[in-house]
């Protein structure tokens, strides 16, 4: 069945400075915003695009993200003729090995591309919150004729020299990519999006496999490559809220950043939901004696005490006298009494006892707790 | 469990919640912040292992369908069996069966193929945990012909009026049916037969011109029928009018009773892909139930929320229900009130009923 656009989301990564986070799962299914794991976010927009074939490249912990993602009926993505795949790594005929980098697991997996025939490939990174339509990109692709489209985010001179930045001509024509540059020419930092012209990017995961000192990455390979070869490479602006949640430092503060006003990343969007997989919990249980302020709380949650400028997920329980502040808490957390917590990520499940005392006000530092406390 | 099929029989259930059965049946009546009643059985089937369940329905079923779907979120959507809603689009010209006899003899088709040979049959107005493979094994256990499922309650409830009462021996079969108004033992509208046996005892009834399978086959068959009785004693109430929907609402407010209902076994619901509440800097909320979705910034105590209910600066709201996508303004005040779906309250407005007769608000108004 032949498709315009395929989409291969790259979610095999173990998000290292995570740390305890992504002992057991890999960095696209680390929670966020109440109820969702970030690869939400990617599947999401690609529904909302209109885009129903979806192949997700997993390695690192995969048992997590492949229950999860299942069939893919959460996202509808539960297609006859497309849908979601889950493509971890397997034995070929002339050997095995693991997926080498993010361009060598597309070449891996170029007999599922091609069974679509698809004229475009929308290769998506699942480490990233955004809402995203990729639609529009595509429109901007094919207006350009373009072989290459990378979508970017304008960030400050400051944050540039941590990206890896596109330097452009005035149309948005891509004449160079460096990556983290001391002395950065432009603040166009790439967003991990690539919109590929298919035949063009075929021929150029084969040719960069050919070279044995490749590390077969789309950033550091394939993109300097086909720049090098005078292909037409346009950066597409994109202006919306997005965020790398690389570390527990941004992960918390993407958190928080839902708890202002008017948040710039608007999740109650009536068309434009962010899809997840329903844990399926009653409607959570204030006690008369609870407080809540400046909070996002999740069903299935039982509160007693006070909860400040914080997040709780789905079936955490907080007991009486306890004070809850600038935190997150993932689900199936149980809070005794009299705890504080200040400024930390609680992991799931994670039982705190009576008069507990975590983080605190004046500390900078995100205490991530990942065990019995 | 392949051995019980299930039949959910809204025939007899009229639509005694005022403003909020006007345009749906009673099984389709929001409940608990995120459940409709119908929620509580099926899920209390489907948790059993039941896959084959029937769903007779008459009037007023539209919203019901649109919840039920093809009952994927009950994973009932089977290749082989599921769920199967049955309105009754009846057209055999020999047809004489009367009352919810009707649905029985017009669907003898679900009754045929489903895989069971018992069936758990059941309305939805009594909401409850009962576990129904344990009544199914008492009912194999002690070789009653049927098996009725009913709560022994320690106090008498108004919305009790209506209700059945078991007279009960020593041996747990059933003497006699009555609707005696002190008798503490109240039948749940819930029992086990097996399916043939069922067929037969309906075909008995429609040639004798009957039209109640309850009254005349069960209550009339007391002295021919062995009649079992299991007693089930967990959380139970019974939603007949808008004063026991009320006040079993607001009981869930005790932990204790929301936890009884909620604990063990979960019960399942349309799924909505609604982002967690949001609590904001002037919101003050306490004592209250509050679903996925909402945006509070007034004051909230003693007061069940449903998804996505927008409650403005200033507002207060006490003792109420809200049920989903309400917008509840700046400064308006409630209550003791049940407000249906899609209800928009003005600015400023007050609304106030009774803590007996709470002031019901039908669906999509603007006051």
């Amino acid at each position: 069945m032949k498709k315009e656009v395929v989409a291969m989301l790259l979610a095999g990564g173990q998000g290292k400075r995570l740390k305890g986070l992504t002992k057991t799962l890999a960095k696209p299914a680390v929670y966020f915003g109440g109820t969702y794991r970030i690869i939400d976010f990617p599947l999401s927009n690609c529904t909302h695009s209109g885009i129903d074939t979806v192949g997700v490249l997993t390695q690192y912990e995969p048992l997590v993200l492949h229950s999860y993602i299942g069939v893919g009926s959460d996202w509808d993505l539960d297609r006859r003729g497309g849908g979601v795949l889950v493509l971890p790594p397997h034995e070929r005929e002339n050997g095995s090995s693991w997926y080498q980098g993010t361009a060598d697991a597309i070449f891996r997996n170029i007999n599922f591309i091609e069974q679509f025939d698809p004229e475009h490939v929308l290769v998506l990174s699942g480490d990233h919150i955004y809402k995203m339509d990729y639609n529009k990109m595509l429109r901007y692709h094919k207006e350009k004729d373009a072989d290459c489209t990378i979508s970017v985010i304008n960030v400050t001179r400051d944050e540039a020299t941590r990206f890896g930045i596109l330097n452009t001509f005035d149309d948005y024509r891509i004449y160079e990519f460096e990556e983290k540059p001391a002395e950065p020419k432009s603040t166009l930092a790439s967003m991990g999006i690539y919109l590929f012209k298919w035949h063009v990017l075929k021929r150029y995961l084969n040719e960069d496999e050919k070279q044995g000192s490749s590390s077969n990455d789309f950033g550091k390979d394939i993109i300097p490559l086909m720049l090098k070869s005078r292909k037409q490479l346009y950066a597409y602006p994109f202006d919306g809220y997005w965020k790398d949640v690389g570390t527990i430092q941004s992960l918390w503060e993407s958190n928080m950043d839902l708890l202002c006003e008017e948040p710039k990343l608007n999740l109650n969007d009536p068309s434009w939901r962010i899809y997840t997989r329903s844990p399926n919990q009653p409607a959570e249980f204030i006690a008369p004696e609870a407080k809540l302020r400046n909070s996002m709380v999740n069903e299935g949650c039982i509160v007693h005490g006070e909860v400040n400028h914080s997040i709780l997920f789905y079936g955490v329980e907080v007991g009486e006298g306890s004070v809850i502040t600038d935190s997150v808490i993932h689900p199936k957390v149980k809070i005794g009494r009299n705890v504080r917590i200040h400024k930390a990520i609680v992991n799931e499940n994670v039982m705190i006892r009576d008069g507990a005392v975590i983080g605190s006000a004046d500390s900078s530092d995100i205490v991530l707790v990942n065990g019995e406390y | 469990m392949k051995e019980l099929v299930g039949v959910i029989n809204l025939d007899d259930e009229l639509d005694q919640l005022s403003e909020l059965t006007y345009f749906r049946c009673g099984a389709a009546v929001p409940f608990a912040g995120r459940y409709r009643l119908i929620d509580f059985v099926l899920s209390n089937m489907t948790g059993a292992g039941i896959v084959d369940i029937a769903l007779f329905v008459r009037r007023k079923y539209r919203s019901l369908m649109d919840h039920l779907g093809e009952g994927k979120s009950w994973d009932l959507d089977r290749n082989h069996g599921g769920l199967f809603i049955l309105p009754p689009d009846w057209n055999d010209p020999t047809d004489v069966s009367l009352g919810d006899l009707q649905h029985v003899h017009n669907n003898l088709d679900f009754f045929n193929r489903s895989s069971g040979n018992s069936m758990v049959h059941s309305g939805s107005r009594h909401i409850s945990k009962v576990d129904l493979r344990k009544v199914y094994e008492q009912h194999i256990r002690t070789g009653a012909d049927i098996t009725l499922v009913y709560k022994p309650v320690s106090e008498m409830r108004p919305e009790y009026e209506s209700c059945v009462r078991l007279d009960v021996n020593e041996r747990g079969f059933v003497t006699n049916i009555h609707n005696e108004q002190h008798h503490p033992n109240i039948y749940m509208e819930i029992f086990v037969m097996d399916k043939y046996k069922y067929l037969e005892l309906v075909k008995d009834c429609i040639a004798r011109g009957k039209s109640h399978f309850f009254h005349d086959a069960i209550q009339g068959g007391l002295d021919h029928l062995k009649i079992g009785a299991y007693a089930y004693t967990g959380y139970h109430a019974v939603i007949n009018s808008v004063e026991s929907y009320y006040a079993s609402s607001m009981e869930l407010l005790n932990r204790e009773k929301y936890e009884d209902l909620f604990r063990d076994n979960p019960i399942r619901t349309k799924i909505k892909y609604e982002v967690p509440t949001k609590y904001l800097e002037n919101s003050n909320v306490t004592g209250s139930l509050v679903a996925n979705g909402c945006t509070i910034e007034g004051a909230i105590e003693n007061s069940i929320l449903f998804r996505s209910v927008q409650v403005g600066k200033g507002a207060r709201i006490s003792n109420s229900i809200i049920m989903q996508k309400c917008v509840i303004e700046e400064d308006a005040v409630l209550e003791n009130v049940i407000m249906d779906k899609d209800v928009r309250l003005s600015r400023g407005v007050t609304l106030k009923g009774n803590s007996i007769k709470p002031f019901v608000i039908a669906k999509s108004s603007h006051i």
